[in-house]
């Protein structure tokens, strides 16, 4: 029998995050102001790091962290500010293109190369030192993958809420537990000596690997925000195959072992269905209920591309200067 | 997923992609193959294109006529359409 742990808070990146934390450690000492808030850039790496904390706190919460904080109306007051300060920055970066153009632009695969894709340098370049950064980072996500999504449920009906959960139930193991998406992203990690505790890689993420986990919070903990959370799985599902297919390929050219290969083969024909049931199903359902959300969809595709062209420029800047993207490097294999 | 003659098993024609099949389904090829797959839906591949046959991999979407990855088509794809269709 194992008892599951809490993740360890992270460490600060600046006086945002540390005021947040040292809050969260001992309960007592200023919060940030507004004024300190607003002037912070929105996708630097304290503001991210004080959001992220803030939004782990809905999730697994942290080790020493009394669980009822969650709901602690002082921190909830420091989160509105600091999440309006990355709502305003995304919106403001949003293009305003419609969404039956921004849907088939992500439809369409880019026939060459333009080295600006992540997972076509993988397949070409990687080798494993850059296969074990990309998941430590992407860890923070897919350790709790689809549970942000979870909360669009409530607040969708009919062929969406239908949708929706088929999908999730896909993502979940369809009723096993050794099948769960996070789990499969656990068995990978094994596969490249990396640890598997959740949240373990929070500290060596770059900022702009937050932001894309951030988003998700973001959009999943306010109803307001169900039409771009409903855009963001949109994106996640569509994208997913043709880079899961080279992330297959870059795994087993580098021999990195049959539950790394699993995790991205399995993606690539389970999104192939996701896709099709969520713009169908779920952009269709939601639509069709509540046809006012069609910009906020759009949003959500929007912001999500947004954000992980920041972490895409980040990660290929870093190992086409063959340097490693992480803060500090990995250790070696365990 | 119940399926009974007064509740008939759903499948979806995707316009220039997959068709979309309630599952669990057991598929037989020309050979005696037989690929099983017990997802909520499956997404059997029509363009013949997918590597992951039968299932459908999103290969339809592809543009023709591409060279990157050593394939090339005859056709030429002059246009995008939205909404049921995938390419
Ligand atoms: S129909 Fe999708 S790959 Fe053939
Ligand atoms: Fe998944
Ligand atoms: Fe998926």
């Amino acid at each position: 029998m194992t008892t599951v742990t809490d993740p360890p808070l992270p460490r600060p990146r600046g006086p945002l995050s540390a005021a947040v934390i040292a809050r969260l450690r001992t309960e007592r000492g200023r919060l940030p102001p507004d004024g300190a808030i607003r002037r912070a850039d929105p996708y630097g790496a304290d503001l991210q790091t004080a959001l992220y904390v803030l939004y782990e706190l809905h999730y697994r919460g942290f080790e020493g962290v009394d669980d009822g904080l969650e709901w602690e109306a002082e921190l909830l007051a420091v989160r509105r500010p600091l999440e309006e300060r990355f709502l305003a920055a995304l919106r403001a970066d949003a293009p305003q293109t419609g969404l039956r153009d921004t849907l088939a632009a992500l439809l369409a695969e880019p026939v060459a190369d333009t080295g600006t894709d992540v997972s076509r340098y993988l397949d070409h370049h990687g080798g494993l030192d850059q296969l074990r950064e990309y998941a430590a980072l992407r860890s923070l996500y897919h350790l709790k993958e689809a549970d942000p999504h979870a909360w669009a449920l409530p607040r969708l009906r009919g062929r969406a809420k239908a949708g929706l959960a088929a999908i999730e139930f896909d993502e979940f193991g369809a009723g096993r537990a050794e099948d769960i998406h996070a789990q499969l992203f656990a068995d990978l990690m094994t596969d490249l000596g990396l640890e598997t505790g959740y949240g373990h890689y929070v500290d060596l993420a770059p900022s702009e690997a937050l932001a894309t986990v951030n988003l998700m919070s973001l959009l999943g903990l306010h109803r307001r925000l169900r039409g771009a959370l409903v855009g963001h799985f949109a994106t996640v599902e569509i994208t997913s195959p043709p880079a899961a297919r080279r992330l297959t390929e870059a795994m087993r050219r580098t021999r990195a072992g049959p539950a790394a290969e699993r995790f991205y083969a399995e993606h690539v024909v389970a999104d192939a269905v996701h896709e099709q049931v969520v713009r169908r199903e779920v952009i269709g359902g939601l639509l069709h209920d509540e046809p006012g959300l069609e910009p906020e969809v759009a949003f959500g595709i929007h912001a999500t591309a947004q954000v992980e062209d920041r972490l895409a420029r980040h990660l290929l800047g870093a190992w086409q200067a063959g340097r490693g993207a992480l803060r500090e490097a990995l250790p070696p294999a365990v | 997923m119940p399926n009974s003659p007064e509740r008939p098993r759903r499948i979806t024609l995707v316009r220039n992609g997959p068709v979309l099949v309630e599952g669990p389904v057991e598929v037989t090829g020309d050979d005696g193959e037989v690929w099983v797959s017990d997802r909520f839906t499956v997404a059997l591949c029509t363009c013949r294109r997918s590597r992951r046959y039968p299932w459908c991999d999103t290969s339809h979407r592809r543009p023709t006529g591409q060279t990157h990855t050593g394939e090339s088509r005859s056709a030429t794809r002059t246009q995008r359409h939205d909404g049921g269709d995938d390419r």
